[in-house]
C-alpha cells in the first residue's frame, strides 16, 4: 500500500481544536482536494490516516505529522497546492513525502522526540539570569516531580527525558522525548524550571511545537527528513 | 491573525471552545467596512445543534449571496461561558467577526420549540439589549422572529420586533432592500416598522393590541396603525425547485448532532396526520425536481467534505423520485466511503433493499411511528398506518435479518380510551410474536421491541388547536397504566417500554398555545436562571409553576380546557391558508372516527389549492393532487 508522510502547521485560532476534530476536518478536507486516500472495509468505511503524535488543545506547531495510506499515486506538489486551496485559516500543509508501508515505520510508531518553543503571555523578554539557570538546571543528576495519574501519585525523575534545554530569541527552547516507549509534556519541564528559579509556576504560558524528531542512529531527524535511499527504494 | 472576542484564558477554561471561535470551512468573511447590513443569525442553542439546522443554513447562504449584506452566526453560549461572561462582563459576539452583536443592524432568531425562549432571553441579555422591544431605541439591533414557533409568537411577542411568518426564500431581499431605503433617507425605528408592517407575512406585535375578557380569552385585536394587516398572510415560495439551495454549507470542526450533507428533497406533507402542525403550516406539499437534487448532492459533497448524506422532509417516502434519488445517490457515491443515512420511510421491499444496502442489519432498528395502538384511535388521528401494515413491515423486516423494532406511540391523545392504551403493548407483543413464528434455526437469537411514548400537545393550527390536555397525574397514571400491561404479554422479556417525565410537557403546552400575558412568566423563570430547557435535565417544572402563579394566570386555563368553536386564538392573527374552517371540519370527523385522504388521492379542500391560485370549481371536492401535481 502507498504510504505519505503529510507535514501540516497549526496556528491560530486552529490551536483550540482537539485532535480527534483535526482528524476529521482532514478527512473532509481530503475529500474536498480529492486525494484518494484509502479506505477501511466494513459498512462505515474510514480513511487510513493517523497522527504522529497528537498535540494538546491550546497549543501551535510547525510540525505536525500525519501518515496516509493512498490508493493511487499523486503528484506530491499537486496535492499541497489542491489541500492548501481547501484549508481554513492557521491550517497549512508543508510537505508530503513516501514513507514505506512498514507498520513499524509508521510516524506514531517512530517518533522519539518533540520541539518545542515556551513563550510568556504576559511578558516577552526572559530574565537575564535564565539562561544561566537552565545551564544549572540541566546539570542536575535528577530532576524530581510529582506526576498524578488517576489512581496515584508518584515521584519521576524526568531529566534523563530533556535532551536540550535552553533560553532562546522569544522563549525557551526545549527537545525532550516524545512517543510511546518516552513521553515528557513541555509543561511539566516548564513547571520544574518555573519552580527551580522560584518564579510562579502558574505562569501563563504558550508552548508552540517546532517539529518531531525520529532517531537515526546517534542523531535525531525530523520526521519529514526521509533517507534519501528510503525514497528510492519506493519509487 | 483571526481574532478572538474571547481571551486564550477564557477559551482554555470552558468546555469545547471550538464552539466560539468560527473560521469553519465555508463560513463567510466579508469586510464590514464594505457592507451597508450586518444580520447577525441566531440559532439560540449549543452550538452543535443550531449548526445543524437546515434553515439556518439557507438564510445564511442567500444573504451572504447579496453584496451588500454580511450574515453572522449565533448560537447559545453553554452554562460555564454564560457565567464567564456575566462575571467579566464580556458582550454576545458573532461567530464570524467576532464582533459584539449590538454593533449589528438586525439579530435574526429562528425559534424552532417553545423551550428555548429563556435561550432567547439569554442571548439578547448577553449582547446588552434590553429584553423588551419597546425599550430598544435604533442603536439596537433589529430583532426579528421566524421558524415554526412564530405561528403563535404570542408568548414572546414583547421581546421581538417584528416576526417573519412563512418561508425566508420569498420576501428577505426585499425587506433588506427597504431596510436600506431607510437607512439612506435617515432610519427611524418606528418608520421602518410601520413599513415593514405592510409587507406580506411581516407582523409587527407592537402595531397590535390584545383585548381580553374577563375569563382570560381573547376578545378583540385592535390594530395601533391603520397600514398594519390583519391576519398576516403566511409567505410560501410556489416552486421549490428553483430556491436558492446552500450548496457550500458551514461545516463544523466539532461533531454537530447532524454531521452529514442535508439534502431538503420536498417541502410541506400530503398526509394531513391531526396532531401534526408541520403537515398544516407547510402546506401544500411540494417536491423538488430530482435532477436538481443530483446536482445538489454532488456539489454539496464536494464542497463539504462529508461523508455522508441524508435527506429531509416530512414524508419521505411520498416524494416521486424517491426510488432514483436513492439509488442513484449508493451508485454515484459508494466508491467514496459516503454513506446514505435514510430517514424514516414506509417499510415496504424497496426501503428494505435499500436499507440492506447502507446499513449493518445486526445493528440497526427498524422504525414505525404508529402514535397510536389502536386502529380507532389512529383513525381519530388520521394516521393512515394500518396494523397490517406494521405487522406485514416487521415480518418482512425479520426475514430481512433485522432484529430490532423501534415504535413510537402518543399518550393523551384526543378520544383515548383505556382499551386504546391496552393495545400499545399488544401491537408490541404481535410484533415479536410474528419474529417467533421464524422457524428457530432460522432466526438469530431475541428480538428487541422497544416501545416510547411521549405525552400529546395541541398546537395551533391543527385540527387539536381546541382539544384540552390533561394534568400532570393524569399523565404519569396513563404511562404507569401502559407499563403495566407490557409485564402482561406474552413476550415480555422481548419488549421494552419507555417514557418520558410529563413536566416538559405540561409547560410546552402552555406556551404552544400561550398569549402575551406569557412574556412576564418567561422573563421571570429566566430571571431565575433557567436555561437550555429543551435539555431535561436543565428543565426545572417548580419554578415555571410558580412564575405561573405568581403572574395571576393557570396552567389549567391554557391546558385544560376544551376550547369553544367561537372562541378567538392568540393565533388567530396570522391566516396561514388553511381556514379554521377545515381544522373545525377535521376536529369533528376526528370525533367521529372519520379518517380524511391524502392530498394526492384527493382534495379535502383545505384552503390551500386557492393560495395555489387553482379555481374553486377545479378542486374540492371534485379531485385529488391539485396542490401536489404541478
Amino acid at each position: 500500500m502507498l504510504k505519505v508522510r503529510l507535514k501540516f502547521s497549526k496556528n491560530g485560532v486552529m490551536r483550540y481544536i482537539g485532535h480527534l476534530d483535526l482528524m476529521r476536518y482532514f478527512q473532509k478536507a481530503m475529500r474536498r482536494a480529492n486525494v484518494p486516500v484509502a479506505l477501511s472495509g466494513g459498512y462505515s468505511p474510514h480513511m487510513i490516516m493517523s497522527f504522529a503524535l497528537p498535540l494538546s488543545v491550546g497549543q501551535t506547531a510547525d510540525g505536525d505529522y500525519m501518515d496516509i495510506a493512498l490508493s493511487e499515486e499523486i503528484d506530491f506538489h499537486q496535492t499541497i497546492a489542491d489541500l492548501n486551496q481547501v484549508m481554513v485559516e492557521g491550517i497549512e500543509v508543508q510537505d508530503i513525502v513516501p514513507v514505506s508501508d512498514d507498520r513499524r515505520q509508521g510516524g506514531m510508531a517512530i517518533v522519539a522526540a518533540a520541539s518545542y518553543l515556551v513563550s510568556f503571555k504576559e511578558t516577552q523578554e526572559i530574565p537575564a539570569d535564565w539562561s544561566e539557570k537552565c545551564q544549572s538546571f540541566m546539570a542536575e543528576d535528577e530532576i524530581r516531580i510529582v506526576k498524578k495519574t488517576k489512581r496515584s501519585e508518584k515521584e519521576v525523575n524526568i531529566r534523563p527525558f530533556i535532551f536540550e534545554m535552553r533560553v532562546e530569541e522569544g522563549g525557551i527552547y526545549l527537545l525532550l522525548a516524545a512517543g510511546s516507549s518516552a513521553n515528557l509534556k513541555p509543561d511539566l519541564v516548564l513547571k520544574a524550571f518555573l519552580d527551580y528559579v522560584g518564579a510562579a509556576v502558574d505562569t501563563p504560558m504558550h508552548f508552540h511545537r517546532l517539529d518531531l524528531y525520529y532517531r537515526e542512529a546517534d542523531e535525531f531527524r525530523a520526521l519529514g527528513d526521509v533517507k534519501d535511499d528510503r525514497k528510492r527504494s519506493l519509487s | 491573525m483571526r481574532k478572538t472576542a474571547l481571551s486564550d484564558e477564557v477559551l482554555m477554561a470552558v468546555e469545547k471552545p471550538a464552539r466560539y471561535i468560527g473560521n469553519e470551512v465555508n463560513s463567510v468573511m466579508k469586510d464590514k467596512d464594505k457592507v451597508d447590513i450586518r444580520f447577525a443569525m441566531c440559532f439560540p442553542d449549543v452550538y452543535e445543534i443550531g449548526m445543524s439546522h437546515l434553515g439556518i443554513q439557507i438564510l445564511y447562504n442567500l444573504f451572504n449571496a447579496r453584496e451588500d449584506t454580511w450574515c453572522e452566526r449565533i448560537y447559545s453560549p453553554w452554562f460555564d461561558l454564560d457565567q464567564k461572561m456575566r462575571d467579566d462582563n464580556i458582550p454576545l459576539f458573532a461567530l464570524e467577526s467576532q464582533d459584539p452583536v449590538i454593533d449589528f443592524d438586525f439579530l435574526g432568531i429562528t425559534i424552532q420549540y417553545e423551550m428555548c425562549y429563556t435561550n432567547i432571553l439569554q442571548i439578547l441579555d448577553l449582547a446588552g439589549m434590553p429584553l423588551r422591544a419597546k425599550d430598544r431605541d435604533e442603536s439596537y439591533p433589529l430583532v426579528i422572529g421566524g421558524g415554526p414557533c412564530v405561528y403563535n409568537a404570542e408568548p414572546i411577542a414583547d421581546f421581538f420586533d417584528f416576526f417573519y411568518i412563512g418561508e425566508g426564500e420569498t420576501s428577505y431581499d426585499e425587506l433588506l432592500d427597504l431596510y436600506k431605503d431607510h437607512k439612506r433617507k435617515g432610519y427611524s425605528k418606528k418608520a421602518f416598522l410601520e413599513a415593514v408592517a405592510q409587507m406580506p407575512g411581516m407582523y409587527v406585535p407592537s402595531l397590535y393590541q390584545v383585548i381580553y375578557h374577563e375569563d382570560g380569552t381573547i376578545q378583540e385585536f385592535v390594530k395601533l396603525s391603520e397600514t398594519a394587516q390583519f391576519p398576516i398572510k403566511r409567505l410560501m415560495a410556489s416552486d421549490v425547485s428553483t430556491l436558492p439551495y446552500p450548496k457550500a454549507p458551514v461545516v463544523p470542526f466539532i461533531k454537530a448532532t447532524q454531521d452529514r450533507v442535508v439534502l431538503e428533497i420536498q417541502r410541506g406533507c400530503i398526509r394531513g396526520c391531526r396532531f401534526c402542525q408541520a403537515g398544516m403550516i407547510y402546506r401544500p406539499a411540494r417536491e423538488k425536481d430530482v435532477e436538481v437534487l443530483k446536482e445538489y448532492a454532488r456539489e454539496m459533497l464536494k464542497n463539504t467534505g462529508h461523508e455522508e448524506i441524508s435527506l429531509s422532509s416530512l414524508s419521505s417516502s411520498d416524494y416521486h423520485a424517491l426510488k432514483e434519488l436513492v439509488t442513484f445517490l449508493i451508485e454515484e457515491f459508494k466508491d467514496q466511503g459516503i454513506n446514505v443515512s435514510l430517514p424514516s420511510l414506509r417499510i415496504d421491499a424497496f426501503a428494505l433493499d435499500v436499507m440492506s444496502k447502507v446499513q449493518d442489519v445486526k445493528k440497526s432498528s427498524m422504525t414505525f411511528a404508529p402514535e397510536a395502538g389502536s386502529q380507532r384511535l389512529r383513525d381519530v388521528i388520521n394516521k393512515g398506518l394500518t396494523r397490517d401494515d406494521i405487522l406485514n413491515g416487521a415480518g418482512e423486516a425479520f426475514a430481512g435479518g433485522w432484529t430490532k423494532v423501534k415504535l413510537y406511540f402518543m399518550l393523551g391523545l384526543p378520544t383515548e380510551t383505556t382499551e386504546d392504551m391496552e393495545a400499545i403493548s399488544e401491537l408490541a407483543d404481535a410484533i415479536a410474536r410474528r419474529y417467533y413464528e421464524i422457524p428457530k434455526d432460522e432466526r438469530v437469537g431475541k428480538c428487541q421491541i422497544t416501545a416510547s411514548s411521549s405525552f400529546f400537545i395541541p398546537k395551533p393550527f391543527t385540527p387539536f388547536q381546541w382539544a384540552p390536555m390533561l394534568t400532570r397525574e393524569e399523565y404519569r397514571e396513563k404511562a404507569r397504566f401502559v407499563k403495566e400491561t407490557f409485564n402482561q404479554q406474552l413476550n415480555r422479556k422481548s419488549l421494552r417500554y419507555q417514557y418520558h417525565d410529563p413536566e416538559t410537557t405540561i409547560i410546552e403546552g402552555v406556551l404552544a398555545r400561550g398569549d402575551r400575558r406569557l412574556s412576564k412568566v418567561i422573563e421571570g423563570v429566566y430571571r431565575r436562571g433557567c436555561l437550555f430547557e429543551s435539555w431535561t435535565e436543565h428543565f426545572d417544572y417548580q419554578v415555571w409553576d410558580e412564575e405561573i402563579t405568581r403572574q395571576g394566570l393557570t396552567i389549567d386555563f391554557y391546558n385544560r380546557r376544551e376550547r369553544g368553536s367561537d372562541e378567538i386564538f392568540p393565533w388567530d392573527l396570522i391566516d396561514i391558508g388553511v381556514t379554521k374552517g377545515f381544522l373545525m371540519n377535521e376536529w369533528e370527523r376526528a370525533r367521529e372516527g372519520k379518517v380524511t385522504l391524502n392530498c394526492k388521492e384527493s382534495c379535502s379542500g383545505c384552503g390551500m389549492a386557492k393560495e395555489m391560485g387553482v379555481a374553486e370549481e377545479d378542486s374540492f371536492p371534485k379531485r385529488g393532487a391539485i396542490c401536489v401535481e404541478s
